[in-house]
């Protein structure tokens, strides 16, 4: 997972837009009402380079409604369901992979 | 300990209500993003994977009890209940609001924190040893130049958009816990031949893509002329340091590129015009600033009195935490009491809400209401009587902050990584993890001694792998997290880079590599008191390699 | 745009040189550095006042010998976040003592305004209608500083340390007394 920050545009599969909530930083993703989400099963998927090319554009100019608005890859599974590509964007969906420490019982 | 005074505190409450109006106009679209980012980032406001990040400067990682409880506070109240200590003596909230930012900073504030300048391009917080005041190897309080510069550099109206971010550390200590030879400038106050003390200035270290020890500068600088010279510097650095390639942009890059002579030549140039100006330090102004820091009034008491030794020979945990955790103080019967932040399985320098409360209170019963935080994530209490030790120890002990490991193999320093942060390429925090699992056994941790393992999650370096005994790197391979190591790093008083061990190892073998690179160090010290790091420097990286590569 | 000077929008009454374009008579000018230097002397011949755009990665050092002919030096942020000319303005101002109009072009924002107010600069080509329009409430923000610059402003250590001076007068004159 080379940070997105280095990316180069080019589309090897599915992916989605994807973003931080202005007001408070959420994980969000773009829709094909031209919206956002939190829910990753209501993003839309695109598949091809100019699609993303255009969903990213689109999204970027809404710079009230998210920041730092970039492509990333999902996976589509059996039950048509589409899940993070990679770990990054797992780790967004789902928070960091170990218990934070208020969990931790002191 | 500084305390403010009515100037302090006026900037600090205007500067509160201008980052209100700007994140008001940011929220209403008036500035956008671009126009808003370097502003916020000047008040320590990043956007990480899942939230924005506050980052609140702890000016020479000192503490009072009162502002420990803040930053409680604010965990609780505008985050996840728990905050992370850095490797820059300052602390991370993680889950920040943008909306909320504004109160958060306002309540900091009445405590006399804040986030300026914790980011962005420009000078970042002043770091010092975080035994400063009160180690037997110093030869004065460094504090008091570290705030003299920690005002100077505020708000700076020249330097508040420099090519990159600029680090200034200062110690006054012969052994350089504060790291000033990889910091853009670094300080360190030292006596000349005539007994004066004065500040040997070297410049243009740092680590990330492209790591640099400094060269010196200006082998002793008055100390009347601290202010006028750090200037000189910057404007230099201002006027001539790369913009065209962000990964070229740090002094350590034009330092490197004129040459360390020629560079302190136009350094110098600049210099002679501003020396004996309005910079010049007028001793009133020190006396003013240092009369300003509250000292501890410390009794006349008796080093290693009975009662301690008693406790020591009663209980051997609390032997070994007081042979472990427990350094020499400069005052008698006093000591120095590092808390440590690495539990076993716990993500390294993190307190919860309730430990930093808890360890708020015992400062102000046991260290005259100050605490420390250190570079390499863990907090100290510096002014604790030796009779109270075996009751301290109790406390700290219920609230887990003192596992014996500190300079040990499970005292790792690590650097947030993919978990938290997005510029990382791999995770940091679960590799640190599972190594203080593979080496929860005191025995076998005091047994492989002083062995600092250093980790980052990308080039950046903010764990300061590359100074690391052992280094460890994440890089991205073919979408998978690998991990480079070095061997023999040392970020003190002989700086050095660590070398390349052999090829990057996949996340699941990290842990069994560290295993392999100390079994192969057990066998090959020529002693027991033999730390890793001189048997690395003694034998080279090729028998760690041979054994960590055989079988993989 | 709008230029500000003196914290409200003024009109500008410089006009911008042109390559190559001659010099319209009774006219304020700004030359580019290059043509300024060519034409030195038949631009300040002029009975008009000549200024010069200096660009921000050349050394100021280079025009100091000429500001005595000049009545305004303009200087350049390409991007707000480029921070030369702040360098450059306080050498022109406070080494070279140059007392004409030192103005900043570019991207110039509302959030840097008393920056560049304390770096020497007076005039304020205002990238922004309502940034202009806020001149003076932004100017306005810090009423304390710490550090001395050329602005006439005393460090704020100078102060405290006038202040315990007066402190100390004054209890001295009332033992006295």
């Amino acid at each position: 997972m080379t940070s997105p920050l280095q990316q180069k545009f080019r589309i090897s599969g599915p992916v989605v837009v994807t973003a931080n909530r202005l007001a408070d930083g959420a994980v969000i993703y773009r829709t094909l009402d031209r919206a956002w989400t939190t829910k990753l099963a209501l993003a839309a998927v695109v598949t091809t380079a100019p699609a993303a090319q255009a969903l990213l554009a689109d999204a970027s100019a809404d710079d009230i409604g998210a920041v730092g608005a970039y492509v990333a890859p999902v996976e589509r599974h059996a039950d048509g369901g589409i899940r993070p590509g990679n770990l990054r964007e797992h780790i967004r969906q789902s928070g960091p992979t170990f218990e934070l420490p208020v969990t931790l019982g002191i | 300990m500084y305390l403010y005074d009515q100037f302090d505190r006026t900037l600090l409450a205007e500067r509160v209500t201008e980052f209100r109006d700007q994140v008001a106009r940011r929220l209403s679209g008036e500035l956008t993003e671009d126009e808003f980012k370097p502003l916020r980032l000047m008040n320590g406001v990043y956007l990480q994977l899942h939230a924005y990040m506050l980052r609140i400067a702890i000016p020479y990682g000192t503490l009072s009890s009162e502002q420990l409880r803040t930053l409680a506070q604010v965990a609780r109240k505008y985050d996840r209940g728990y905050g992370h200590f850095t490797t820059r003596q300052n602390i991370q909230f993680n889950w920040i609001k943008l909306a909320e930012l504004p109160d958060a900073m306002a309540d900091l504030a009445r405590a006399g924190l804040h986030g300026m300048q914790t980011s962005g391009n420009c000078t970042r917080n002043v770091t010092t040893d975080q035994w400063a005041g009160v180690a037997p190897d110093e030869i004065e309080d460094a504090r008091v130049w570290a705030e003299l510069l920690r005002q100077h550099m505020t708000l700076h109206p020249e330097f508040s958009f420099l090519p990159r971010k600029f680090k200034i550390a200062l110690t006054a200590a012969t052994s350089d816990r504060a790291a000033t030879k990889v910091h853009d400038i670094g300080l360190r106050l030292i006596r000349n031949g005539a007994g004066e003390t004065g500040f040997e200035v070297s410049v243009g270290g740092g680590l990330g893509r492209t790591p640099f020890i400094g060269k010196v500068v200006k082998p002793f600088l008055p100390k009347r002329d601290l202010l006028s010279y750090v200037e000189a510097i910057v404007r230099v650095y201002n006027q001539f340091g790369r913009r065209d390639n962000i990964y070229k942009a740090r002094i350590k890059i034009l330092v490197h590129e004129l040459g360390a002579d020629a560079f302190a030549k136009e350094v110098d140039a600049e210099w002679q015009s501003i020396k004996d100006g309005a910079l010049a330090l007028d001793p009133a102004a020190v006396s003013y600033i240092a009369g300003r820091f509250r000292y501890a009034a410390y009794e006349r008491l008796d080093d290693n009195p009975g009662t301690l030794s008693q406790a020591r020979k009663a209980d051997r945990r609390f032997d070994n935490w007081v042979g472990n955790s427990v350094a020499n103080h400069k005052a008698p019967g006093y000591a120095i009491v590092t808390l440590s932040l690495k539990p076993e399985g716990g993500p390294p320098g993190d307190a919860t809400a309730a430990q930093m409360d808890t360890i708020a209170d015992l400062a102000e019963r046991y260290s005259f209401g100050e605490i420390r935080v250190g570079h390499e994530q863990n907090l100290a209490l510096p002014h604790v009587a030796q009779c109270d030790l075996p009751a301290l120890w109790r406390a700290l002990d219920a609230i887990g902050v003192a596992t014996p490991n500190v300079g040990l193999v499970s005292d790792i320093i690590a650097c947030p990584g993919l978990d938290y942060c997005s510029l990382a390429n791999t995770r940091s925090i679960p590799v640190a993890q599972e190594i203080t699992r593979r080496f929860r056994d005191p025995h076998l941790a005091r047994e492989l001694g002083r062995l600092h393992i250093n980790i980052s999650g990308c080039i950046n370096a903010c764990g300061h792998h590359h100074v690391g005994h052992i280094g460890i790197l994440g890089v991205e391979k073919n979408g998978e997290e690998y991990f480079q190591l070095t061997l023999g790093g040392r970020a003190d008083e002989q700086a050095e880079l660590g070398t390349l061990l052999g090829p990057a190892v996949p996340y699941a073998q990290v842990a069994d590599v560290i295993e392999d690179v100390v079994s192969a160090y057990l066998e090959l010290r020529e002693r027991p008191n033999e730390i890793f790091l001189e048997t690395v420097k003694r034998v080279g990286v090729e028998p760690f390699k041979e054994r960590v590569y055989a079988a993989r | 745009m709008r230029l500000v000077k003196g914290g409200r929008v003024i009109e500008d009454r410089f006009v911008r040189l042109l390559d190559g374009a001659p010099a319209p008579d009774g006219v304020p000018v700004i030359a580019p550095a290059e043509r300024f230097l060519a034409d030195e002397a038949e631009l300040i011949a002029r009975p008009a006042p000549t200024g010069v755009l200096w660009p921000n990665n050349r050394k100021v050092a280079e025009l100091a010998p000429h500001l005595g002919g000049l009545a305004l030096v303009a200087l350049v942020f390409p991007r707000f976040s480029d921070g030369r000319a702040y360098s450059q303005a306080r050498l022109i101002r406070e080494r070279y003592g140059f007392r004409g109009e030192l103005r900043a072009t570019g991207d110039v924002l509302r959030d840097q305004f008393t920056f560049l107010l304390r770096s020497g600069f007076d005039a304020f080509e205002v990238k922004k209608d309502a940034d202009a329009a806020a001149f003076a409430e932004a100017s306005a923000r810090y009423s304390v500083f710490y550090q001395p610059t050329g602005d006439g402003r005393v460090s704020m250590l100078r102060e405290r340390v006038m202040g315990l001076r007066k402190a100390n007068i004054a209890s001295s004159s009332a033992r006295v007394s």
